[in-house]
């Protein structure tokens, strides 16, 4: 009657769960929907703590007062900027917890789980390598996103030989585990090879893949949780992490899809083609970049009907977010239709640019994604790309040998006239010249992206 | 080997339900779906609760070290989600 209870309970978790995940399918019921998944999560810690296993409880309250505190903190202080290391330390977290859990269960053997002793031992070995990759990988992410460590690609000879003989390694000490279980030595050095494989593995990974990084990291948590739940044959836990795996390989599909890698090619650091043979920046550039000042281009804005604004990654850097919202404002009150095209690795990780906007009061409804705006973008009086580079790159379209090729851009050279705002002519993560830049409907606004929007916004207003 | 093909079950149908229900989920909120699938993922704790519980001083270590990281993972995730989710305004 007890384990009925328990376990009905954690069905009733599940559930919640899942109602918390599908009230995230609209902005209206989201808030909702994250209040059930927490309902969700307290109704099973509190019938978990009743579980006649548990002797003591002092360590089991320390240890979550301890653990709350730091998660309230890291939450009330996060800037939204920073949002994708806070995932990514997230991600690593929920790896190192499986990690202990399923060392834990290894110690404990059959006595705390009913779990056949080889199901327990294959899912050890799991728990502890999927968690130990996705620990130190979400680590060196997290470093990367930070700047402590390169955001390039750190590559160096022989690196798929040593990750492929780690892999082995790996692989051997699994089967050592599972045949071995009373040795506890292989299940930790088991952790400590991987550990090693999750560093190697995203250390040759380059700053504009991070998004997809931070994604496939996530997924992997998901599968971290999963193999702990095979380890004590919880159900809870099996369903939550193939949700969360499920969910990660969505976003990681998606993000590969907008910058159009191979998941392979991110993995193994390897770029498209390398643009040789294409133009240089002076060919295309050369005194074809027509340049304007805020008030020009106020009024510009001034005659426009409709306008769409393209937010990227260095909007965010020069913290223009709430000028550009004040300047959507502003034309909006003047009868200007002003929507925003959001490409999806405009930001740093899935869906990140939307977050900066909302923080900026700007309505979710304004925020088109790239299919959408694309469909009638012709119709578009003015676009102002601001803080974006290869994501409003028409050599995306036409130069099948550019490192960008195929790579679904924001079609912004078919609308009437670009606005671009940035700081001078060097080229994005891809390393390529823009010719947007040196069409004749585009006009260059050179300087801090803050700087110019509040320009603008002042000079409408004296009009 | 019963045991397992229970477990693996529930697996691939979790695995599905998650696919069906996470593809509806439009790009807007797809950061609070990452952040609220950190915290979901944070049920990690229901197994690490058992550990620290033990009287074994070795899973006690263990299992403390995981309680502080899973309730790390669920108060963070889900109040950021919270707190991000709650910027999303409609238009008025």
């Amino acid at each position: 009657m007890y384990d009925f209870i328990i376990n009905f309970s954690y069905l009733v978790s599940s559930v919640l769960f899942i109602f918390g995940l599908k009230g995230l399918t609209h902005p209206r019921t989201a808030v909702r929907g994250n209040l059930l998944g927490a309902c969700g999560m307290l109704l099973a810690v509190v019938v978990t703590l009743t579980d006649r296993h548990i002797v003591s409880y002092e360590y089991i309250i320390l240890g979550m007062v301890v653990g709350g505190a730091i998660g309230a903190v890291l939450a009330m202080r996060i800037e939204m900027t920073s949002m994708p290391e806070m995932v990514a330390l997230l991600n690593g977290f929920g790896g190192a917890a499986s990690i202990f859990v399923a060392g834990a269960a290894l110690i404990e053997g059959s006595s705390l789980t009913d779990s056949p002793i080889l199901q327990l031992t294959v899912a050890t070995a799991a728990s502890g390598l999927i968690g130990a990759v996705t620990f130190w990988g979400s680590l060196v992410a997290f470093g990367k996103l930070k700047g402590l460590i390169s955001e390039n690609a750190i590559l160096f000879s022989g690196q798929q030989g040593i990750n492929s003989i780690l892999a082995l390694l790996v692989l051997g000490l699994s089967i050592g585990v599972v045949l071995n279980p009373e040795s506890f030595s292989l299940y930790w050095l088991l952790v400590g090879v991987a550990s090693v494989l999750g560093i190697l593995l995203v250390l040759p990974i380059g700053g504009a893949d991070m998004p997809v990084v931070v994604a496939l990291l996530n997924s992997y948590s998901g599968l971290a949780a999963a193999a702990t739940g095979f380890v004590l044959s919880n159900n809870v836990l099996i369903i939550t992490g193939s949700l969360v795996g499920a969910s990660g390989i969505i976003l990681t599909h998606i993000m590969c899809k907008a910058m159009n890698r191979s998941l392979t090619n991110v993995l193994f650091g390897v770029l498209g083609p390398s643009g040789e043979g294409g133009q240089t920046a002076d060919e295309v550039y050369g005194g074809k970049v027509k340049s304007a000042s805020p008030e020009e281009v106020a009024l510009l804005f001034d005659a426009a009907r409709r306008v769409v604004i393209v937010p990227g990654y260095g909007m965010a850097v020069s913290q223009a977010q709430h000028p550009v919202a004040s300047l959507a404002a502003l034309l909006e009150s003047r009868g200007t239709t002003v929507e925003y095209g959001i490409h999806p690795v405009a930001g740093r990780m899935p869906g990140h640019m939307n977050v900066l906007m909302a923080e900026a009061d700007v309505p979710y409804d304004a925020l088109k994604d790239m299919d959408e705006i694309n469909q009638t973008i012709d119709q578009v009086d003015v676009v102002l790309v601001i803080g974006a580079n290869d994501v409003v790159n028409p050599l995306a379209r036409t130069d099948p040998s550019s490192p960008i090729a195929g790579m679904p851009i924001i079609d912004v050279d078919k609308a009437k006239t670009v606005v671009v705002i940035k700081r001078s002519l060097s080229p994005g993560f891809a390393g390529i010249p823009n010719p947007l830049f040196a069409l004749d409907n585009s006009l260059m606004l050179f300087g801090d992206g803050k700087k110019m929007v509040l320009d603008m916004v002042a000079a409408l207003k004296d009009s | 080997m019963e045991m397992f093909l229970m477990s693996f079950t529930v697996f691939v149908l979790a695995i599905f339900v998650g696919f069906e229900v996470i593809t509806k989920i439009p790009p807007t909120l797809h950061t609070p779906l990452m952040s609220g699938s950190n915290a979901i993922s944070g049920i990690t704790l229901v197994g690490a609760i058992v550990s620290t519980g033990t009287e074994l001083w070795v899973t006690t270590v263990l299992g403390f070290l995981s309680v502080v990281l899973a309730t790390i993972n669920v108060i963070g995730g889900f109040m950021v989600t919270n707190r991000m989710l709650a910027m999303f305004k409609k238009k008025t």
